[in-house]
């Protein structure tokens, strides 16, 4: 069986939810939907051996060959690691959602059929190595993330941050397409490893910094790197199993697989190198020092994420130097990087379950009303005390490890010598090094703020106890976790980090245990990394203690220059500024449009007609006129005078009815026979219409012309018959192309097997034209139904507030 | 609408049939010479508008007791069907097919799958005019 197929798995399964939900109500849709998760976790488990030995699997399926467009299963280290995280942490917050949402209260349907859909855009996105598909993917996982965050819908907050996420990242996700077009032009494929393969032959193009540039606004949006982390926070609002499952361990890393897999192909350029380390260290400072700021726990949380996002960004970037040097030296920030991306998915996970938690048993999240849990929910405070000193780099838990490396690889960078970086590099680990101390003083804040401290349990809106065991087991798992990473972080190295870098740089390793780096939790003393972290612990627990003195100083900056501030600006703006537009010119009156319209296609028409020479007269092959055609035109003439001059409704309807029959006597004189024959039925159907409907028409009047409307009207009538008249005699006297009458003469007996070639073009030649056109048809008649019979009121039903 | 109106309600009653059965024939003799399924469900259309304004809308709601949107819907699908239908033989998208038969009555006749896919027009032009005419006429 082509594994391809599994990544439709969740989607497929998503098909029945709504049915077991509403059928099977005394069980927890969330039950159901979990075997999914641990089906496919187990199933990629079986490929560990496989990428571990520095081999990759790969299963494909064209869906449009033509264009060189396939779903593509690409199974190697880098993306083995994302389908198990994805699958992995999918299962645990699905177990955890179980007891999180309620399922008499909540829409489980609607919530377990978006989960799965994203489940299976993620696995796309990471398994894709077709460029086209993994944009296809990269946008579902957009679109299910809007669909999530907004699960609440008849909350503002809940709208408003899901137009806002969708809004950043749908736009950075196009800016992305652009990039994968300009690399599928350049490179003449969309496959990434030939991408990879055949770098040398494009990589010298003028366009190549601008493809890097345009992936990056994808990979930034997505990931929540400055300056577009704002939609993070708000997409808080979504329900805190999908804050932990999107929001931190899955989607946002999305950005940082998209960078880790096209290092490869950018590595060599210097924008690359400087972008990606560059932003994800401001980043990294930005969010860590804005955290303290925050009183929501998944606010700290969110502006965590957007923090340590930024650490593997910069990780990334500077892995991307390994390719410009033979030192061992920037070997180790693709490891790190790889790792510490496994450890933030790991702690990350667990704290927000434990937001979640507090949430759920007191009521609020708001850290000023919160204090002195940890007597009354002992487990959950092991749980974040665990995952929060992992965060901070503490030892003994996975994050030191990670951390260490982080700040290893940062002060190699002032060793670096290309692109300016050995005058610039020494500022990487300085900020580096202040805003892990900020790391230290949120991850502590976050912590102690909550469960130690003052008891003010009165406050709360529930009474405090600890959670039910069903919901403390994912969190329980993933702490368990934390530790384990710290006590065997190399056999994870050699199963996980290392086929995964080796993936990530694959010109530079062969095998996945040349990538492997040996880390360990003590090198000496001569080690500096070891000396920061001491420095972290000493300056930020002295931060942590005097955090009331200096915590109003986020006070100081004016809301308005924040860049919220500018999106909603950008927003409002966009909004008024397309409605003034639009009324500027949309007056409401169809006669305008139609004004509009036709002055637009007249001149268009008679000045393309001139400037480009194209009008000709040929009289040599015209028919001859006789006396039957002129007394047909002048009642076709003498007809359309009587609509204009008519006072009253019913003779312009009789009047337009004798200029259509006219026409139709026309087609008869020239045989067309089909013509003429729908030309009457039509014209005999709309009379009758006219009719029908005529008692609904208000009186004849005119809406206030002047004799200078009149004109302009005037003016433009004869424009339009002009045009139409010379596009006609020009058409026939030009004879540019051969016509395509003979082919129909040959082949409509043999190959469409009919003798009526009029019709043989309408249901068979173009039989596309038909069947569109009777679609635009029904859409017409059910919109008429729906205007007239169902009356919807003005304002419409009010869904959005309940 | 007039209730009185004898002359044109016993004439309108002959002669809806007579462009019924035309509108018919017009529609099969679609492939040879002139007509097909758009002239076709125009024409009955034609005459079930004959009796909408001879008779009433009521009156005529009786008679052809179909609803009309799901003719609607009913044409499209065979019409889609048709031109879908032929990726099941593994040839492009609206490949038509046809062959010659000996039918009771008929004789020699050609069987085209161009046939069904008109029907779809036909039963699309129908149910969207008159749902359209309904709908206006029925409007208070």
């Amino acid at each position: 069986m082509e594994f391809v197929w599994f990544i439709f798995l969740p989607a497929l399964a998503a098909l029945f939810i709504p049915t077991l939900f509403k059928r099977v109500t005394g069980i927890h849709t969330g039950w159901f939907v979990l075997i999914i998760p641990i089906v496919l976790f187990a199933y990629y488990s079986t490929y560990l051996p496989l990428t571990a030995s520095g081999e990759h699997a790969i299963s494909s399926f064209d869906w449009i060959p033509s264009l060189g467009i396939s779903f593509v299963s690409y199974l190697d280290g880098l993306s083995l690691l994302f389908t198990l995280l994805i699958t992995g942490i999918g299962a645990l917050v699905v177990l955890y959602s179980i007891f999180y949402l309620d399922r008499h209260k909540e829409k489980l349907g609607n919530f377990y059929v978006y989960l799965l859909l994203f489940m299976t855009a993620m696995l796309g996105v990471v398994q894709s190595d077709n460029i086209i598909s993994l944009y296809l993917f990269w946008e579902l996982t957009s679109i299910s993330s809007f669909l999530l965050i907004g699960y609440w819908y008849t909350r503002d907050g809940s709208r408003f941050g899901a137009l806002k996420s969708m809004m950043i990242t749908v736009g950075g996700g196009l800016m992305m397409l652009g990039g994968f077009v300009i690399l599928g032009i350049l490179g003449d494929t969309y496959s990434i490893r030939e991408l990879i393969s055949g770098l040398s032959n494009y990589s010298g193009d003028p366009l190549f910094t601008l493809a890097a540039v345009l992936l990056l606004f994808g990979a930034f949006t997505k990931s929540a790197q400055f300056p577009f982390y704002i939609w993070l926070p708000d997409a808080m609002e979504a329900p805190t199993p999908v804050s932990a499952y999107l929001h931190s361990a899955t989607m946002v890393k999305a950005g940082l697989y998209l960078v880790a897999r096209f290092t490869p192909i950018f590595a060599e350029s210097s924008v690359w190198i400087w972008l990606v380390s560059g932003i994800g260290l401001l980043t990294l400072m930005w969010g860590s020092f804005f955290a303290v700021k925050q009183t929501d726990l998944k606010g700290i949380l969110a502006f965590s994420t957007v923090s340590q996002l930024g650490l593997i960004m910069s990780l990334l970037g500077a892995g991307a130097i390994a390719y410009h040097s033979d030192d061992t030296l920037f070997r180790f920030a693709m490891f790190a990087a790889i790792f510490h991306l496994v450890n933030h998915a790991v702690f990350k996970g667990s704290l927000f379950m434990i937001a979640g938690i507090v949430d759920h048993e007191t009521g609020t999240r708001d850290i000023r009303k919160l204090g002195g849990l940890m007597s009354v929910m002992p487990i959950s405070f092991t749980v974040a005390f665990i995952g929060g000193l992992s965060m901070a780099g503490i030892p003994p838990f996975g994050g030191f490890l990670s951390k260490e490396l982080f700040l290893d690889s940062m002060v190699a960078l002032k060793h670096f010598e290309l692109f300016n970086f050995d005058t610039w590099g020494i500022l990487f680990p300085v900020i580096a090094w202040i805003a892990s101390v900020f790391t230290f003083v949120y991850s502590f804040y976050f912590v102690f703020k909550t469960f130690t401290g003052e008891k003010k349990f009165d406050k709360l809106p529930l009474k405090p106890h600890e959670a039910p065991i069903g919901m403390l087991i994912s969190p329980i798992i993933l702490a368990i976790s934390v530790i384990a990473l710290f006590f065997i972080p190399n056999v994870v190295g050699k199963w996980i980090v290392a086929p995964a870098v080796m993936a990530a740089q694959p010109q530079l390793y062969s095998l996945p245990s040349e990538a492997a780096v040996h880390v360990q939790a003590w090198h000496g003393f001569e080690y500096i990394p070891m000396w920061l972290t001491v420095g972290v612990i000493a300056i930020g627990a002295l931060l942590f203690t005097s955090i009331k003195k200096w915590q109003p100083v986020y006070g100081l900056q004016p809301e308005k220059l924040s860049l919220n501030a500018l999106y909603d600006g950008v927003m409002t703006f966009s909004e008024k500024g397309m409605n003034k537009l639009s009324r500027f010119y949309m007056n409401g009156l169809i006669r305008t449009y139609l004004l509009y319209m036709f002055a637009f296609f007249s001149v268009m028409t008679i000045v393309v007609l001139f400037a480009k020479g194209a009008f000709k007269l040929d009289m040599s092959s015209l028919s001859p006129i006789t006396l039957f055609a002129v007394m047909n035109a002048i009642v076709a003439i003498l007809g359309t005078g009587m609509v204009i001059m008519s006072k009253n409704r019913i003779s312009a309807i009789i009047a337009l009815g004798a200029v259509g029959y006219s026409v139709a006597l026309f087609f008869v004189l020239f045989k067309a026979p089909d013509l003429a024959l729908t030309q009457l039925v039509i014209e005999t159907i709309s009379v009758a219409l006219f009719l029908l409907a005529f008692r609904h028409l208000p009186a004849l009047k005119t809406h206030g012309e002047t004799k200078q409307n009149k004109l302009v009207n005037g003016i433009i009538a004869i424009g339009v018959g002009l045009s139409v008249t010379l596009v006609a005699l020009s058409a026939h006297s030009n004879k540019l192309v051969a016509s395509i009458s003979q082919y129909y003469k040959d082949t409509v007996h043999t190959e469409a097997g009919g003798g009526n070639i009029v019709n043989v073009i309408l249901v068979d030649y173009r039989g596309f034209d038909t069947l569109f056109e009777i679609a635009v048809l029904s859409i017409a008649g059910i919109a008429v139904l729906g205007m007239i019979r169902l009356r919807l009121s003005r304002k419409g039903s009010d869904d959005e507030k309940e | 609408m007039k209730k009185n109106n004898v002359i044109l309600q016993t004439t309108a009653k002959v002669t809806f049939f007579i462009i019924f059965l035309f509108s018919i024939h017009i529609f099969f003799a679609g492939h040879f010479a002139p007509g097909g399924g758009f002239v076709g469900g125009l024409l009955t259309t034609g005459a079930i508008v004959l009796l909408l304004l001879a008779f009433d809308l009521e009156t005529v709601k009786a008679t052809l007791p179909f609803n009309f949107t799901v003719v609607i819907g009913v044409g499209l699908l065979l019409s889609l069907g048709t031109a879908a239908g032929s990726i099941l033989f593994n040839v492009p998208f609206f490949t038509h097919a046809f062959a010659h038969f000996e039918l009771p009555l008929f004789g020699d006749t050609e069987l085209h799958t161009a046939m069904i896919f008109d029907s779809g027009v036909y039963l699309v032009v129908v149910g969207a005019a008159i749902t359209i005419i309904q709908s206006i006429g029925g409007d208070e």
